[in-house]
């Protein structure tokens, strides 16, 4: 059975608005309700379509009220903030983050028409340490606890959820652990840090790095919210590359400090509002995490269509090469060309001055 | 007596080295890298999920240990039949020498002397992945931390996968105690080759010992780096970066007969007797085959 009312959180970020449009062109969806602090932007509100937006904080319990008037029977959490730029500091992050999910559960719990939770976690519950297992299936647990952060906010979150669905048994929810996004639209942390032409990473680690193509992420979200999945479910492309791959694809020089230096480089471009390195995503940048989805494949009924080497492919059309690949193949090339002339040349020599092996002595067969 | 049996001695003696390939010109082998350079300053290589770069294990870090196994080392390498072919393997070996060298001969041997060129894929300790540089030349190298999750989805693909059990308690043990073999862990590895039935070959490995004998450690130096050891060799740290060069030892590495487990089911994993009895086992063929190479090799610089 399609849910009726939908109610998607964060629907003014690209992701959330890009689901809640996706799910009004749905003509089996009655109503699609989007719910953020901030309105959506002109062009944004332009796709939405015939979703109703309500400019809500969920950390007000207003939203119980938006739930019952509309009597909503799934509610899509995303509005869930990775960076405390976007947010306007940690504090504030935090807040919005637990809080608002805290409001949010609360009300759902009240409310006797919501039957399905979607709730877009992250892979970051995980963590990133040298202990780590290769490969996280969603059974595992994340070795060295997160500590703050993003992590650590998910892995309030999502823990808010279960007990949520405990006390509510026939509410499905589905936690969707995203990898990190990646994709010509979509604004993540990941995209922006990979925008600068140099990007530092640290010295002597190569993290292991997955990828989620936007379009991919939006396919899964969609069929979370309109199919009848509950559980927990890891989300990401098929393959991994390395950062330092990742860097040399996209055209971009690599600048590897030292930890302490990058800790320093982290809080200059936070305060410039280019990047944010969090401690716990410089971690990530050290060990990286690879997800199992083979649950997303077999049980949820989703294989992404971009892998993520494919993924990464269709971002860099939209991020011009500091390096060109053609330029390297080039001066190679012609490094090579130049090799094989000079070998050429030696070799001539090398014939010239070596005297002609001797003609092997003729045996008369003939006379046999 | 089953265990007495006939060993030939220096059994290659007979029969050449498979490894050696036609040699490169020059020219193609300045080619080659360059191919390779352009390769890798645009990222157009394919890595795994354990961080496993083949294109610049093959290139890059196989060459640069390759002078090492056959000039340095010259490793002599024996029963290479019980590895097989194709499919999961665990091949458990005995570990010493102060610095991993060991796991790196017997990846290069079971790649360039085995038939198939198979990939050892090397189980570490978290502290090798915690290191700057070397955790990641680790990983690109295809080893992985030493877990049983690990273990298990490389033994379920089909890859060889290397483990010491006596992790730093065998490397770092002093030199008076060489080739006795220390206490096996708690037969983790035992574990992951029951649950995936993939077979254990036990591996005796003799020259490593000798490469850094260590016969002092500093813990106040271990401690304050935080590593589980630091040692004193009779050349480290009198000599400085001299003494980072290994003693030109004699290796022997011996691959044994494997010992089968798919037919215990992956239930038996549960069963702490057998576990305990099949991690005694191995230990104890490993110690016996020590002792049979140890007879074998004429002096400790071969």
């Amino acid at each position: 059975m399609p849910p009726a009312v939908v109610l998607v959180t964060g629907v003014s970020r690209w992701l959330g608005g890009a689901l809640a449009a996706e799910l009004a062109r749905d003509p089996a969806i009655e109503r699609v309700i989007g719910v953020d602090t901030v309105p959506p932007s002109t062009e944004l509100l332009r796709r939405l379509g015939r979703t109703e937006f309500v400019r809500a904080d969920i950390r007000n319990p207003l939203i119980g009220k938006v739930i019952a008037t509309a009597s909503v029977d799934t509610v899509v959490h995303m509005n869930i903030s990775a960076t405390p730029a976007g947010s306007g500091g940690r504090g504030l992050m935090k807040e919005l983050n637990v809080i608002g999910t805290m409001q949010l559960l609360a009300a759902c719990q009240r409310s006797t028409s919501v039957r399905r939770l979607v709730l877009k976690s992250t892979s970051a519950v995980y963590g990133a340490s040298s202990r780590d297992p290769a490969v996280f299936t969603e059974a595992m647990q994340a070795r060295r606890v997160p500590s703050g952060g993003f992590a650590k906010d998910s892995l309030d979150i999502e823990g808010y959820v279960r007990s949520f669905a405990r006390r509510r048994p026939d509410v499905g929810v589905a936690a969707l652990r995203f990898t990190n996004f990646i994709g010509p639209r979509i604004d993540s942390v990941l995209t922006s840090f990979l925008r600068m032409p140099v990007v530092p990473t640290a010295l002597g680690y190569d993290a292991r790095v997955q990828l989620l193509h936007e379009d991919d992420a939006l396919a899964v979200l969609a069929r979370a919210t309109t199919g009848d999945f509950a559980g927990t479910v890891n989300v990401g492309g098929s393959g991994t590359l390395l950062l330092s791959q990742v860097i040399r694809r996209l055209g971009r020089l690599q600048l590897p400090l030292p930890a302490p230096a990058l800790g320093s480089v982290g809080r200059l471009t936070r305060r410039l509002g280019l990047v944010d390195y969090s401690p716990e995503q410089m971690r990530f940048l050290n060990f990286g995490r690879v997800v199992d989805t083979t649950v997303l494949r077999r049980e949820f009924g989703y294989t992404p269509r971009y892998s993520t080497a494919e993924a990464l492919d269709d971002y860099a059309r939209t991020v011009p090469p500091v390096v060109p690949p053609e330029a390297v193949r080039a001066v190679t090339g012609s490094a090579a060309g130049l090799v094989h002339r000079v070998g050429a040349t030696a070799g001539a020599v090398g014939d010239r001055l070596r005297p002609a092996p001797a003609a092997p002595p003729l045996r008369a067969v003939r006379d046999a | 007596m089953p265990e007495a049996r006939v060993i030939p001695l220096r059994p290659e003696d007979d029969e050449p080295r498979a490894s050696p390939r036609p040699a490169a010109s020059w020219e193609e082998q300045v080619a080659g890298g360059l191919e390779f350079l352009s390769r890798r300053l645009t990222g157009d290589y394919e890595t795994d999920e354990f961080g496993f770069d083949p294109d610049l294990t093959d290139h890059l870090l196989m060459p640069l240990l390759r002078p090492l196994f056959e000039r340095w080392f010259r490793v002599e390498t024996q029963g290479l039949e019980n590895v097989p072919a194709t499919g999961g393997g665990l091949v458990v070996a005995n570990h010493s020498g102060t610095v991993p060298v060991d796991a790196m001969m017997t990846t290069v041997a079971l790649h360039d002397d085995h038939p198939a060129r198979r990939r050892l894929r090397l189980l570490g300790a978290d502290l090798v992945f915690d290191l700057p540089v070397v955790g990641s030349v680790a990983r690109k190298l295809g080893s992985t931390l030493a877990c049983n999750e690990d273990a298990e989805r490389l033994l379920t693909a089909g890859e060889l996968v290397g483990v010491f059990p006596e992790g730093f308690k065998g490397i770092g043990k002093p030199f008076r105690e060489r080739y006795t073999l220390q206490r096996f862990g708690r037969g983790g590895f035992v574990t992951a080759a029951l649950r995936t039935g993939a077979p254990i070959i036990p591996c005796a490995i003799v020259g490593a010992e000798e490469i850094y004998p260590l016969i002092g450690n500093s813990r106040t130096l271990a401690r304050l780096l935080g590593l589980p050891y630091f040692p004193i060799t009779p050349t480290f740290p009198a000599l400085g970066p001299l003494g980072l060069v290994p003693l030109p030892s004699k290796w022997l590495i011996a691959f044994g007969e494997p010992i089968e487990t798919a037919s215990y089911g992956p239930a038996a994993a549960e069963d702490p007797m057998l576990v305990f009895n099949l991690t005694d086992q191995v230990r104890e063929t490993i110690q016996q085959s020590l002792y049979q190479l140890l007879l074998q090799r004429p002096s400790v610089w071969g």
